[in-house]
């Protein structure tokens, strides 16, 4: 920190920062599998609560006392099936799925021994053999005659996509990006899913069969909604937030200042992350899992200086305590209470003016007017994604939105006839993957029940 | 520090737990490492005829475990030594005479003939053994040759070889039972008649453990084919518990001493079956699970209860709780309990609940004003101490004596003297 707002530095952003032994370290399993006596160990700590708490907690509803009772008596296939019936992404939901606000936070355990079962680490063991050697737990439903378009392969679409072959339909599942897999493949840290496992959990999802997969395919530029509306018997929209969010500050396009959402997506499809550049002294803007991930792995890329500077404190933090202690272990300094107000730059930026923050008697955020600046040779932001409806073109105004995003039922089913949606494009989601594959299996189920009724089963959607 | 030296059947040991007869003490070797561990006592790996019997040389020995790979059972399948009984002596002289203060006791199993039991008796005894235990117990393989449990299932054999024993040995005589009978009291009766000294038990049960899941065989099996075993460790625990405890308070039975051995783990296992009238114990499956240091928390932890309770020796604990053990029909039919859930203590795990509801008798809510609650439906409650005995948490779930008042199940009142089933009108053999 320096209270001296012109720099003599000079910029530090170099490639192979680290040898590849450490980069490769440094990118392994971020929570190892258990083994098969430590799964035995962990599965009989579970109390087999009736209605459990945990399940109730979990998004997807899956009987987690079930699925650790049948890890104890060596069902291991069983297990999974329990899981996966509920949850098609339960492989990758096992690691990035924040448990310690969801199922692991209700554990009963927790009350006198503040240690509650390992739920994740037990789905984990429960599902990576099936993925692993892609067993058949499901198979496609008999031949419907419908067919549904699905926009967008992250969690919502690929799991609607399953479960609407898994009840006959066939699916046209449109693609933006190369790979299927959305945020999986393109946004996770990679060291939460190591071994291309994004891309084998798609696999198997696919392998169900039924679903055409069309990819490099954007709504609103390669197809247009109308078409689809007409072209399809029914369509789920699961296309995600649109561009990253920016500061709003002047000279933000000067070089040194990225998206960490591209620079994520570009360390997840590097075949060598050694040769990413990185820099010696990187600031992050924001409180989210996005800001953790991309810190955490600036630090793991051989980043010496990496800041968090979050406007608010930790309790408003999007990202979980648990991801702020990673990021703070792994050697990440987490700056509370202060928003950006100036890009330092001579032809590049050079670092960051920030000034204090405080909550206002009515609660409201305001700046002190108290400045302070960092040095920096990257400037990550990560404050989020918008939502866009240009996708929609002219019939962006037949449906409705709260908050700027896609308002849906329970069911998931949107103001448009025939239209379902779901994931980071609806209002109330929250940005977990769990909820994402939840929306598209109540879509899909809904959209089953529409098909095979012609009803429109909630008529009153907009309740 | 409480006295923890023992008299058992007027043999002397430093403590009073043995090692029973069984693997552990097959040698020399063994014996000399549980005597510098501790053990008060032995009892020597059954004698028997030469020529040796001779053991498989494929499994032996198989285990039900807990989820965590603790043993809950052991079964075995080996014969008594298989060693030539001259080996066996001359260890056992030099080990008698090595640890004099210990009990060294002879186990022996011999053929249903006198001119057998006048012919090794006496050169057993000559070892220096402190005592003969009478193997009628051992359930496989030399049970078919009828020896082991085939006798000890027959009274008349019992008493029969005992009474060789008694006339052909010098040193006490105790009678190892085996608990494949229906009713241990006969038994151990037939044992008295003949004289015995006293009593020991449990032998081991005849168990299969379990099928491999691979082969649909049994499990495990030598060759391919399996034979039953005898079963012990913690899960015989409560069957050894009853037998001890019949023996102990029938009247015809009551004087004989008694060598409680059937899962015998840590010393609250030793409590148990003194308390219930043994007057030693002997372990086994504990020590060959974990060795013989488990020895150390045996006489600490027996040491210290006996000093909680004031009693200051192992004799004032023996039998303190066979007043307790009665039959049914004196039960008192007017006693009423009511279980009671300390809200905070309860983790809400919701156990209690599931199994009333599903198995007993719907007297535990789940919900109480729109919270997950679990309290006791007194108008419901029978008394019967599932939730009790199922919930995880110590201490948790209590059982309280309704004292007076009406008990809101019957709605009667609840009344102060004692009325049993030998008195209830719906007793067809009231008296």
């Amino acid at each position: 920190m320096t209270d001296n707002l012109a720099t003599e530095r000079q910029a530090d952003i170099r490639t192979g920062r680290l040898s590849d032994a450490e980069i490769e370290q440094n990118f392994t399993d971020k929570c190892p599998p258990l083994s098969h006596a430590e799964a035995l160990i962990e599965s009989d700590r579970c109390y087999f609560c009736y209605d459990a708490p945990c399940t109730e907690a979990c998004p997807t509803e899956i009987d987690i006392p079930g699925f650790i009772q049948q890890i104890r008596s060596n069902n291991i296939k069983g297990s999974a099936q329990t899981i996966l019936t509920e949850n098609i992404m339960g492989g990758m939901c096992s690691r990035v799925c924040p448990t310690e606000i969801l199922c692991e936070e209700v554990c009963v355990r927790n009350i006198h021994e503040d240690k509650p079962v390992s739920i994740g680490l037990l789905q984990r063991f429960a599902t990576d053999p099936i993925i692993e050697s892609n067993t058949e737990l499901f198979s496609r439903g008999e031949d419907s005659g419908h067919t549904v378009a699905v926009v967008g392969a992250g969690p919502a679409g690929l799991s609607c996509a399953h479960r609407l072959s898994m009840l006959g339909h066939s699916v046209v599942l449109y693609n933006r990006d190369q790979k299927p897999g959305g945020l999986n493949e393109y946004g996770i840290a990679a060291y939460k899913a190591v071994n291309d496992f994004a891309q084998r959990e798609v696999e198997y999802i696919l392998s169900i069969g039924g679903i055409d997969v069309r990819s490099g395919v954007s709504l609103g530029s390669d197809l247009s909604f109308p078409d689809l509306q007409q072209q399809y018997d029914a369509v789920f929209l699961a296309f995600g937030l649109g561009g990253a969010n920016k500061l709003g500050l002047p000279n933000e396009d000067i070089e040194g200042v990225l998206s960490a959402v591209d620079y994520i997506s570009d360390l997840r499809q590097s075949e060598n992350k050694g040769g990413l550049p990185v820099g010696n002294r990187v600031v992050v803007i924001g409180g989210g899992m996005t800001a953790v991930d991309i810190a955490v792995q600036s630090k793991r890329l051989g980043a010496e200086f990496v800041d968090i500077v979050y406007r608010r404190g930790a309790k408003q933090m999007g990202a979980s305590r648990h991801e702020q202690e990673l990021a703070q272990t792994s050697g990440v300094t987490i700056r509370h209470w202060a928003q950006p107000t100036r890009i330092l730059l001579d032809d590049r930026v050079t670092g960051m003016q920030f000034e204090r923050t405080e909550l206002d008697a009515e609660g409201n955020l305001r700046g002190t007017g108290e400045h302070w600046s960092l040095d920096a040779d990257i400037i990550f932001t990560a404050v989020g994604q918008t939502f866009t409806d240009e996708v929609f073109g002219e019939v962006a105004g037949d449906f409705e939105y709260q908050y700027g995003k896609l308002l849906v039922n329970d069911n998931r089913r949107t103001s448009v006839a025939r239209t379902w949606a779901g994931g980071d494009c609806i209002f109330g989601h929250d940005d977990l993957t769990v909820t994402a594959v939840q929306d598209g299996k109540l879509a899909a189920i809904d959209i089953d029940r529409f098909l095979e009724t012609g009803q429109q089963g909630d008529e009153a959607w907009q309740t | 520090m409480a006295d923890l030296t023992s008299e058992f059947a007027g043999i002397q040991s430093p403590n009073p737990f043995w090692l029973a007869s069984a693997p552990p003490t097959d040698k020399a070797y063994n014996v000399n490492r549980a005597f510098e561990a501790g053990w008060g006592g032995v009892v020597w790996k059954t004698l028997g005829e030469d020529p040796p019997v001779v053991n498989v040389s494929g499994p032996r020995y198989s285990t039900m475990f807990s989820n965590e790979r603790r043993v809950i059972g052991l079964n075995n399948i080996e014969l008594i030594t298989d060693r030539p009984l001259q080996i066996n002596l001359d260890e056992m002289r030099q080990i008698k005479k090595d640890w004099p203060d210990r009990a060294l006791i002879a186990s022996v199993m011999l053929p249903m003939n006198e001119k057998t039991w006048a012919k090794y008796i006496p050169i057993i005894e000559d070892t220096g053994a402190d005592g003969f235990e009478l193997n009628f117990g051992c359930p496989h393989g030399m049970s078919e040759r009828g020896m082991g449990a085939a006798v000890g299932q027959v009274p008349e054999y019992i008493q029969m070889a005992t009474e060789w024993a008694k006339k052909y040995a010098r040193v006490p005589v105790i009678v190892k039972l085996t608990p494949n009978v229906t009713n241990i009291l006969p038994v151990a009766h037939a044992a008295a008649n003949g004289g015995a000294d006293a009593v020991s038990l449990i032998n081991t049960v005849n168990s299969i453990m379990r099928v491999n899941y691979d082969t649909l065989t049994m499990y495990p099996t030598t060759d391919g084919m399996g034979s039953h075993g005898g079963y012990c460790g913690a899960a015989v625990k409560p069957i050894a518990l009853h037998m001890v405890a019949e023996i102990a308070r029938n009247a015809e039975t009551a004087n004989v001493p008694i060598s409680g051995i059937g899962g015998i783990g840590d010393w609250r296992d030793a409590v148990d079956f003194l308390a219930l009238g043994a007057s030693n114990v002997q372990v086994c499956t504990a020590a060959m699970v974990y060795g013989f240091k488990i020895i150390d928390d045996l006489t600490s932890g027996l040491s210290d209860f006996i000093d909680a309770k004031n009693l200051h020796t192992v004799s004032a604990l023996v039998g303190k709780a066979v007043p307790s053990v009665t039959d049914w029909q004196h039960l008192n039919l007017n006693y009423v309990e009511k279980a009671v859930i300390d809200q905070d203590l309860c983790i809400k795990c919701g156990r209690c609940h599931i199994v009333c509801e599903d198995t007993s008798h719907q007297a535990i809510t789940h919900t109480v004003k729109g919270e997950r609650c679990f309290e006791v439906i007194d108008e419901e409650c029978v008394g019967c101490n599932l939730c009790v005995s199922i919930c995880p948490v110590d201490g948790c779930i209590s059982m309280q004596q309704l004292t007076s008042g009406v008990d809101p199940r019957t709605g009667r009142d609840v009344q102060a003297e004692k009325a049993t089933w030998t008195t209830h009108p719906n007793n067809p053999m009231a008296k």
